[in-house]
């Protein structure tokens, strides 16, 4: 049998798993409620759910990998072969999932799964009787199979601009209640009225949307070489100064956004800026010094108590009752304390260990301040209420938006110019060969104290934000989770550059409070795209040019496709014979 | 290769470096067992020995990893018993690794920046204010990186290069560079010839004669292969099951009984 075959075969089995998990585990029917594209002008009442967007997707890809450019043999590798492959692979994936509703319904899996009665049949079924609507399934997992395949059969950069155009298309179906606002607020109401319709987007505008994109793409790739050119002739000076443009177009932008957005998303923006500060800080401990720090929620809630406890009337015992702004740099104070009390007994512990005395720390943390012991000054489960905003900025996320951003900028600058100093570099040499550093004449016990105590600082300001901007703090909020999303958004993101943590932020924290809809598989999706990060793309988003190469050690032959042509040149490494 | 003016006997007068009656003990063995030591000021001197004699236990002590469970080390005259690595460093002593041990992913020129951490005096917050004296002391060390890597035969590409990504040869010499940045009196090399081809072997062997007379430097290297010492040392010593055996010129040394016995064993040497 052709591989190509198998691979077909393999792979479909696979997309049919997966779907079935998707049924199984309720994405596919709780997401039905929502519509995301109307083709009413094509077909009466006909639309595309959301609940059949992730089948779809898994089919598409299943489609697209059992096509795979790997098998390099050319007699197994037609194009015809490759398209046969990808549709055998849609259309087992549709019979499987075609199937469910029948086993379901006979009450094999029925009744342990409560997902799979009754709807998920009509859904699965196309709302129409089960041969018609089996067929029917069939016919579309084969069709996506196909389309899965034609993506590898096409040029490389005819797929870039097919699968751009999916994407945008996706996501701008998927934030339509967000979209839809900002376009209102910005007085583009025409707009709006275009695209959008009863809450989906509207067909016409997909296929428009889906054009644009795809020439964009096509043109932008293309044009690389000339853009090159332009840069050799316009020289250094002409791209500084664009840098400082672009980056002052990007700063005006920040301040006017939560007019733009509205109070919805503003509010999403300060979580997300909160956990931009957090990310920061923990950065410079992990991703600077190489301290695996688990325990980071522990300065987060020094800080949230310390400014509860000193600016709130309700604190139990001791209530001087002084503004937020006052209250700052006792914050910093006692956390920088606390992260010298922290670091100092684990400078001898080394990874693994590190993390797992760090972790106890973290919970040490949020066992104190819930404990009977500390209650009558911290509120014990009661926690801490009543603590006034930071005046003159109020709770309103409009407003409180304004001082968490400049604290990020604050961050960020504070770590980018440590990063190209003497102290960055004493970090960088310390994390990748501590006993070099040491024997290189860095006080290595030094550096660590300042990377815990410079990092303890910004996490604890992100604290007293929280605090500030929740007003009532329990200690229920300050569990390992943060710890966790915290680390998670700077994988993601991409360890040891500022970027990153900033991209890792928004698509961690950010992305999931827009996707309400999946708020009950938050952690299922979290999972499942930090597993596909590890295998993919294990530097994260935004990668230090550093970290990269530490992590692609003895790949370096393997192309850089997906990477701009203009980075990607720079990673590769060269011979340099230097013999005098 | 100049004979010294006291054949055997340690030379008493102005010993940049003094090891007395060093002995570590690791809870049974003895690793080092009074060991008398000295380095004379702008001389290169060998420590030699079969393969786990002590050398390298010996070194760590003098670089701070490890301290000697009795007896004293002065360099300059004061004790450096009990000082962390990274205060020996700031008192004049660099060193290298048997094993390469570089900052594999920071640039060439970084891995040598860093060897100046030392000799820089830039408070940690005065990058985040740009003062200009930070300015002006980062410019400095570049400048100072820049001129050592010329020395050790490092120019091209040093600011892009990866350390970990320059040939063999060339990592031996930026670990070099990486170690003179910090301004050393005395330079310990722990078998800076390890793993490399004659060619260059000859041209390490060349460079340390020449850091020696261009830097001032006062030399100390680790080999456990005779042949490459006897070239470039004046005085060589010995060590054996972790006791010092034998000293003296390369050719004493060479020609001693009892060192080609602890390299041949028993016969060899009347044989």
């Amino acid at each position: 049998m052709p591989t190509l075959i198998r691979r077909g075969l393999f792979f479909g089995l696979v997309g049919g798993l997966a779907g079935i998990h998707l049924g199984l585990v309720g994405m596919i029917d709780s997401f039905q409620e929502r519509e995301l594209l109307d083709m009413s002008v094509v077909l009466e009442n006909g639309g595309v759910a959301l609940g059949w967007l992730l089948p779809a997707l898994a089919i598409l890809l299943v489609g697209n990998r059992a096509a795979a450019r790997r098998v390099a043999d050319a007699d197994e590798a037609s194009t015809g072969l490759r398209l046969a492959a990808g549709a055998l692979a849609g259309t087992l994936a549709g019979l499987l999932l075609a199937g469910l509703p029948l086993v379901s319904d006979a009450g094999l899996i029925g009744s342990m799964f409560v997902n799979a009665r009754g709807k998920l049949a009509e859904i699965l079924w196309l709302d129409l009787d089960p041969v018609m609507g089996s067929v029917m399934l069939v016919a579309v997992g084969a069709l996506l199979g196909l389309a899965g395949a034609t993506l590898v059969v096409l040029p490389r950069m005819a797929a870039r601009a097919v699968i751009f155009a999916g994407l945008v298309v996706v996501l701008v179906a998927l934030l339509e209640p967000f979209l839809s606002a900002i376009l209102r607020n910005i007085g583009l109401d025409f707009v709006e009225d275009l695209i959008y319709a009863r809450g989906a987007l509207q067909l016409p505008a997909a296929v428009v949307l889906a054009a644009l994109t795809a020439l964009a793409t096509y043109t932008w790739r293309s044009e690389g070489p000339a853009r090159t050119r332009v840069a050799a002739v316009t020289g250094g000076k002409r791209a500084v100064m664009v840098r400082w443009v672009l980056l002052g177009l990007a700063m005006a932008l920040l301040l006017i956004l939560p007019g733009i957005v509205g109070r919805r998303l503003s509010d999403v923006l300060t979580q997300v800026g909160i956990f931009v500060l957090l990310g920061l800080g923990l950065n410079i401990v992990i991703g600077f010094a190489g301290l695996l720090d688990l325990g980071y929620v522990a300065f987060y809630a020094v800080g949230a108590y310390t400014v509860g406890v000193l600016t709130s009337p309700g604190s139990p015992a001791f209530a001087p009752q002084i503004p937020f702004w006052a209250s700052l740099p006792f914050v910093i104070i006692l956390a920088v304390t606390i992260g010298l009390m922290i670091g100092a007994p684990v400078l001898r512990l080394r990874g693994d260990y590190l993390a797992i005395v760090t972790l106890g720390f973290g919970e040490i943390a949020r066992i104190l301040v819930g404990s009977a012991w500390l209650q009558p000054y911290l509120g014990g489960a009661q926690g801490i209420t009543a603590i006034p905003p930071a005046a003159p900025f109020s709770r309103d996320p409009e407003s409180i938006y304004y001082p968490i951003l400049a604290f990020c900028v604050i961050a960020a600058l504070t770590a980018i110019s440590l990063a190209n100093s003497r102290v960055g570099r004493a970090w960088n040499a310390m994390r990748e060969d501590e006993g070099a550093a040491e024997a290189s004449g860095i006080n290595t016990i030094k550096y660590k104290l300042l990377a815990f105590a410079i990092g303890a600082a910004f996490g604890c300001i992100a604290g007293a934000f929280f605090s500030a901007k929740i007003g009532t703090i329990f200690p229920g909020s300050f569990n390992l989770i943060i710890s966790i999303n915290t680390l998670a958004l700077i994988i993601l993101g991409g360890m040891g550059n500022i970027a990153g943590v900033i991209v890792g932020a928004l698509v961690l924290v950010g992305l999931p409070e827009l996707l309400r809809e999946f708020e009950a598989y938050r952690l299922l999706i979290y999972g499942a795209v930090l597993v596909a990060m590890m295998l993919l793309r294990p530097e994260g988003l935004l990668p230090s040019r550093q970290r990269q190469a530490e992590l692609h050690e003895g790949l370096e032959e393997e192309e850089g496709e997906g990477q701009d042509p203009g980075t990607s040149t720079t990673l590769r490494p060269r011979e340099a014979g230097i013999t005098p | 290769m100049t004979a010294s003016p006291t054949a055997t006997e340690q030379p008493a007068d102005d010993a940049i470096l003094r090891a007395d009656k060093v002995t570590i003990r690791f809870g049974g063995l003895v690793a080092n067992r009074d060991v008398d030591f000295a380095v004379p000021r702008g001389r290169i001197v060998s420590l030699i020995g079969p393969n786990g004699a002590g050398k390298t236990t010996f070194f760590n002590q003098l670089t701070g990893l490890l301290s000697p469970t009795s007896g004293a080390i002065a360099f300059e005259g004061e004790s450096i018993v009990g000082l962390t690595p990274h205060e020996i460093v700031e008192r004049g002593i660099g060193r290298t690794f048997q094993n390469i041990r570089l900052f594999g992913t920071m640039t060439v020129l970084a891995n040598v920046m860093v060897g100046r951490h030392v000799r820089m005096n830039a408070p940690w917050w005065g990058s985040l204010l740009r003062l200009p004296a930070v300015r002006t002391e980062e410019a400095a060390t570049r400048q100072r990186a820049r001129e050592l890597l010329d020395l050790v035969g490092l120019r091209r590409r040093v600011e892009e290069q990866w350390a970990k990504n320059l040939p063999y040869g060339d990592q031996r010499r930026l670990e070099i560079a990486r170690a003179l940045a910090s301004d050393p009196k005395l330079l310990l090399l722990d078998e800076p010839t390890a793993g490399m081809n004659p060619l260059e072997t000859a041209q390490m062997t060349r460079l340390i004669g020449q850091l020696r007379d261009e830097l001032n430097l006062s030399i100390l290297l680790i080999e456990h292969d005779m042949k490459v010492v006897m070239g470039v040392s004046e005085h060589i010593t010995v060590l054996d099951h972790g006791e010092k055996i034998a000293y003296g010129t390369p050719e004493e040394v060479r020609s001693n009984p009892t060192v080609i016995e602890a390299y041949l064993g028993k016969g060899a040497a009347s044989a």
